[in-house]
């Protein structure tokens, strides 16, 4: 399994045809409180970069963008009572939803962990 | 016109004297007022004052100029008056309007420092919860601009949840609530399915359960509806939900939910109305009240701002303004709406208005209201020529006159009678319902009112 | 992720943060402290079958005609006594801060004096007493109060016609957007883009896509105005129009108004401009001679109707000849016999976009507005204008040393002076600023808006500001931005002073309570 990384500071685990998506710890660092998640529906076809979730804190709602293209199989209901396991394990236990990839040929746009850890470095 | 004052008199609004304006300009750098102003081109710069306006003038000179033109109209204190169709005259306790005068809420602003506003926020929170009791829904909202912007609120909200666009409107909706929504219909590009109201006994339930689909995102009914009369709710409720469909149910007069069983315990999904009735006087119109209910699991899709109970840093209990990220500030073109202000200083009126009832005085104050418009009625049935077209109603009925009712009005208010609304003012383009005239009789109608009604009409239909 | 934390705002507490010098939440046993008065809900002190109110008329059951209908159990909510009533309310009263209290220099919101003449002659039983359905020949005055206040608003902006009816800004300004919309319909003109600045109020946006535009982004430049360069450069046939906020939200006049309606027009689009700012212009400049199509005025802005702790508003739209056959119904018209009547309804040739709501208005403030306006007559209102500049100016050049004012070397200010959070010592931000005035006895300043600056604070004085009362304002500003500038640990749990010190909003948005159960209060 290999993670991988966008701009727009989402993360994907990709096991197989299927990714795991959430946002990265310095996102929800950045975000503050985070007070509530809008998931997408399970089944819903997304594709790379469109937005697909949003994740609210007090004062800010942050669109997520999927990372790759896909149908999504499966959303992080446990965000639902508890949208703070988005600050306390963003990159775990506070993952999103999870999708079947389209097309794994994407995934060679996104950065890896120390490309992603340079970019943000330069931020 | 108004007497004048030109020269240099101070004006009492502005405190600043000319030595304070010089010793300013000095602070700043600037040598005249006018260099502040350099960004304005010249040619944009007004070179003299506004024309046509005198100069400024004394409280007792507007104070005049204002009672002259309030003289001009007939209040509805100077006659036995009998006018409703979705703005309603009810005794307001006295202490209503003293105490939203009170300047820690008059000029106060919208509740954003929420340390130096537990005030205003204690009232929303205290006015959400008796708005939810009064409708009978989960939750509810801080306010609306009034009843008719709420039910367009209330449709395009259950376009988002249900994610469809046709919107079936009962034939009873009050004509300006229908305008209003087709208005904003015609931008969104909603489907909005209405008909006509007939001069019939009962609602058409069985035109608006015909007219539900699965296409339909919500279907929309006035309880009590726009001639008075009272659908049945619960089974429109059924139907709608059946499709996949939400049921609003619209309310503009909230006095009545103290006899009737509220909408939200019927099956309405969302509840709005128009809380007028509960504080705030007729005003020509204006401001009024929307009241927003809704189910709680669509709280994420509501418009409006909600307040909320939440600590302090020492856990003392205290509100705020929350999910506000549902708002234009936040969202900007993804809001659930774009409305910033709520209607504060007419949801504290209704919200003192309340606590002075209490639920029990608010179902007496129904009673009465009830026994005055079944005596009104009964009254007006023995006019020969007039009957009641509505087999139910609460404070507001209509009758069939034998000539158009408009006509009648105006030769009942010659006589000084404010005798009703005639459904030609509401549906101008409706030569079928001209003979109807719209009749509400509230707590503040005496038995002399309602003999002087039925004299000034006898009078003006002979 | 996009949007991250765009204005820099961060809560002021974490979880039932604070500064661990909490004190006991009340050395008395009843839980006030002298004049600071705590006061439960409602429920909590009310009883079942209180009530406040007696009433004259017969207690009947009902008749027939309900009995399929009733309510199973009046609604569960307490009712109290007069005295009750008029204490809790009184006492809730005292722990709101409020213009009669002091300064209220919330930029964008021009909170200025209320007159209360305005409130008494609103009260008149000829105004206030009034249906908007009696017959127009009852309702001639109040018909007058609409015709008058229009006329001055179309006055004292040069355009050509208002439309009276929208309720508050926003609704004005959505009003002003399906002018615009019904507009190019007529002409079968299907563009649907309309250009904001990015330091646009929240609303501009809101209410472009609820009409149905698509809304781009406009770029400020350096010195805080629109970038007429890229303006210009995105301008083209698929351009609706335009929605600009001039004075802008920086406080700045955008110099090239005229400049940009004049291209804005050249490729058939149309000028929106959000008038949330004419207190700084009015009597001086008409927006009319700026190429303006449209402009929402918020009366309880400019025209000082109270804001109520969150409205009720007002905004008529004043049109130019462009736009005014779309304008919305009913409006006031005169008869040929002198008499004034309501257009409720379009004529055969009527290309109005509709009812925006029911009934005619916000009669209510338009009596309050129309007062204000004549009382300060064409001398005073050139004054508002030109002391509300002043007062703005000022506080700007007596604060630029110890707070960062990003465009202070644009020129002058309007009547709002904007600061940023720069050079604040580390950790500090914005709020904690904010915070302190209120336990210096001031409502603060508008935070965080607009966004184009980070930690932004705009002060707006107004010009029922004494200079009095600006001095003893920029001396508190001068000492917290001091303490904040040197790390003073007191400001970041600031107010002490308060009803309330910070309050949790993160509690409140992840597990929202937004009505009462009759549970233990949360603790």
């Amino acid at each position: 399994m290999s993670r991988y990384f966008t701009k727009d500071h989402e993360w994907i685990d990709v096991d197989g045809d299927e990714g795991t998506v959430g946002i990265t710890d310095f996102a929800q660092g950045q975000l503050g409180d985070i007070t509530f998640v809008e998931l997408p529906a399970e089944g819903q076809q997304v594709k790379a970069g469109e937005a697909v979730s949003v994740v609210d804190s007090v004062k800010a709602a942050s669109d997520a963008y999927s990372p790759v293209s896909g149908a999504v199989t499966g959303v992080n209901g446990a965000l639902e009572a508890a949208p703070e396991l988005v600050n306390s394990s963003a990159e775990s236990a506070g993952w999103l939803f999870k999708l079947a990839l389209s097309d794994p040929g994407e995934l060679a746009a996104l950065m890896d962990r120390a490309a992603y850890d340079a970019y943000v470095a330069g931020l | 016109m108004m007497p004048t004052w030109r020269g240099c008199k101070p004006m009492r609004y502005l405190p600043l004297t000319p030595a304070d304006r010089t010793a300013m300009l000095g602070v700043i750098g600037a040598g005249a007022i006018d260099d502040l102003f350099v960004d304005v081109p010249a040619e944009a710069r007004l070179s003299g004052p506004i024309h046509g306006l005198a100069a400024h003038a004394s409280e007792m000179a507007v104070e005049r100029h204002m009672a002259q033109l309030s003289g001009q109209n007939v209040s509805a204190s100077a006659a036995p008056f009998f006018l409703g169709a979705g703005a309603y005259r009810h005794h307001i306790p006295a202490s209503v309007d003293h105490l939203i005068q009170r300047g820690e809420f008059l000029t106060s602003y919208t509740p954003y420092q929420p340390e130096i506003a537990q005030g205003t926020l204690q009232v929303l929170f205290e006015f959400q919860t008796q708005v939810a009791q009064l409708l009978g829904t989960d939750i509810a909202n801080a306010s609306m601009y009034d009843g008719s912007t709420a039910c367009w609120e209330a449709i395009a909200m259950a376009g988002r949840v249900t994610r469809r666009s046709r919107a079936v409107l009962c034939r009873g909706l009050h004509p300006h609530y229908v305008s209003t929504v087709q208005t904003m219909a015609k931008f969104t590009g909603d489907t909005i399915d209405y008909r006509a109201p007939r001069l019939e006994a009962a609602p058409d339930t069985a035109g608006v359960l015909a007219a539900i689909d699965g296409e339909t995102s919500c279907v929309v009914v006035q309880y009590p509806d726009i001639f008075g009369r009272i659908p049945d709710l619960a089974a429109i409720a059924d139907a709608a939900h059946a499709a996949g469909a939400l049921l609003i149910a619209v309310v503009t007069e909230p006095v009545a939910l103290g006899l009737i069983e509220a909408p939200g315990s019927l099956g309405a999904d969302i509840v709005v109305g128009e809380g007028q009735s509960l504080g705030v006087g007729l005003q020509f119109g204006g401001p009024y009240l929307g009241l927003f209910g809704a189910a709680e699991k669509f709280v994420r899709q509501m418009p409006g701002r909600l307040c909320g109970e939440t600590v302090d840093a020492d856990g003392r209990r205290g509100f705020v303004l929350t999910l506000s990220t549902r708002e234009q500030h936040i969202r900007r073109e993804n809001a659930t709406s774009n409305i910033c202000t709520n209607s504060g200083l007419c949801a504290l009126a209704f919200s003192i208005h309340m606590t002075l009832l209490g639920g029990e005085g608010l179902a007496r104050l129904a009673r009465v209201n009830h026994a005055r418009a079944n005596a009104a009625a009964a009254r007006l049935a023995q006019i020969p020529g007039v009957s009641l077209l509505g087999d139910t109603w609460f404070n507001e009925f209509t009758v069939l006159l034998p000539v158009d009712a408009a006509l009648a009005v105006s030769r009942m208010a010659e006589r000084g009678v404010l005798g009703g609304v005639p459904l030609g003012r509401l549906y101008p383009g409706a030569p079928g319902l001209a003979n109807g005239l719209l009749v509400t009789a509230t707590e503040t109608v005496t038995d002399e009112d309602i003999e002087a009604l039925v004299v000034a009409l006898a009078g003006a239909i002979a | 992720m996009n949007a991250l934390n765009p204005s820099g705002w961060r809560p002021g507490m974490g979880n039932g943060g604070g500064d661990g010098t909490t004190r006991p939440a009340s050395p008395t046993a009843s839980g006030d402290r002298g004049l600071a008065l705590e006061e439960p809900l409602i429920f909590e002190l009310g009883q079942p079958g209180t009530c406040g109110v007696d009433f004259d008329g017969e207690d009947a059951a009902p008749g027939p005609v309900l009995a399929r209908f009733l309510r199973a159990a009046p609604p569960a909510l307490p009712g109290l006594s007069e005295p009750e009533t008029v204490r809790h309310y009184t006492r809730l009263s005292r722990q709101n801060y409020g213009i009669d209290l002091g300064p209220f220099p919330l930029g964008s919101c021009t909170m200025k004096h209320n007159p209360r003449l305005n409130e008494k002659v609103a009260r008149l039983p000829g105004f206030a007493d009034l249906h908007p359905l009696q017959p127009t020949e009852t309702v001639q005055g109040a018909l007058g109060v609409i015709a008058q206040l229009a006329h001055w608003l179309v006055t004292l902006t040069g355009m050509h016609a208002v439309a009276m009816t929208p309720k508050a800004g926003a609704h004005g300004e959505l009003c002003g957007v399906l002018c615009i919309k019904a507009a190019l319909a007529a002409r079968g003109d299907p563009r649907a883009v309309l250009l904001v600045p990015e330091s646009a109020h929240g609303t501009n946006p809101a209410t472009a896509a609820f009409a149905g535009f698509s809304v781009e982004s406009i770029p400020a430049n350096s010195d805080g105005r629109v970038d007429f360069a890229a303006l210009n450069a995105r301008l083209g046939p698929d351009i609706a129009g335009v929605m600009i906020t001039n004075p802008n939200t920086c406080g700045l006049f955008e110099r090239d108004m005229k400049a940009i309606s004049g291209a804005v027009h050249a490729v058939g689009g149309y000028v929106y401009c959000d008038g949330a700012n004419f207190n700084a212009i009015v009597g001086k400049v008409r927006p009319g001679d700026l190429g303006i199509d449209a402009m929402h005025i918020n009366l309880h802005k400019t025209f000082s109707t109270p804001h109520g702790g969150g409205g009720p508003g007002s905004g008529p739209v004043v049109l130019s000849e462009a736009l005014a056959p779309f304008a919305p119904l009913p409006y006031v018209a005169k008869a040929a016999d002198g008499t004034l009547r309501l257009v409720e309804e379009d004529g055969e040739a009527g290309q109005h976009f509709g009812r925006m709501a029911a009934f005619h208005g916000q009669m209510g403030m338009f009596t309050r507005a129309l007062a204000y306006i004549l009382s300060h007559g064409a001398d005073g209102l050139a004054r508002v204008a030109e002391d509300a500049v002043l007062g703005a100016n000022y506080v700007l050049r007596s604060l630029e040393d110890v707070l960062d004012a990003p465009f202070a070397a644009s020129g002058p200010c309007m009547h709002e002076a904007l600061f940023s959070d720069l050079g604040l010592a580390e950790g500090f931000s914005t709020i904690d600023v904010a915070k302190g005035l209120i336990d210096e006895g001031f409502h603060p300043m508008t935070v965080y808006f607009p966004l184009v600056v980070h930690g932004a604070m705009l002060v707006e004085p107004t010009e029922t500001e004494s200079k009095a009362g600006l001095d003893r304002f920029i001396g508190s500003l001068r000492s917290l931005a001091a303490r904040a500038r040197a790390g003073d640990e007191l400001l970041k749990s600031a107010p002490h002073f308060a009803p309330r010190r910070r309050l949790d909003e993160t509690q409140a948005a992840r597990r929202p309570v937004l009505v009462w159960r009759g549970d233990a209060p949360a603790s």
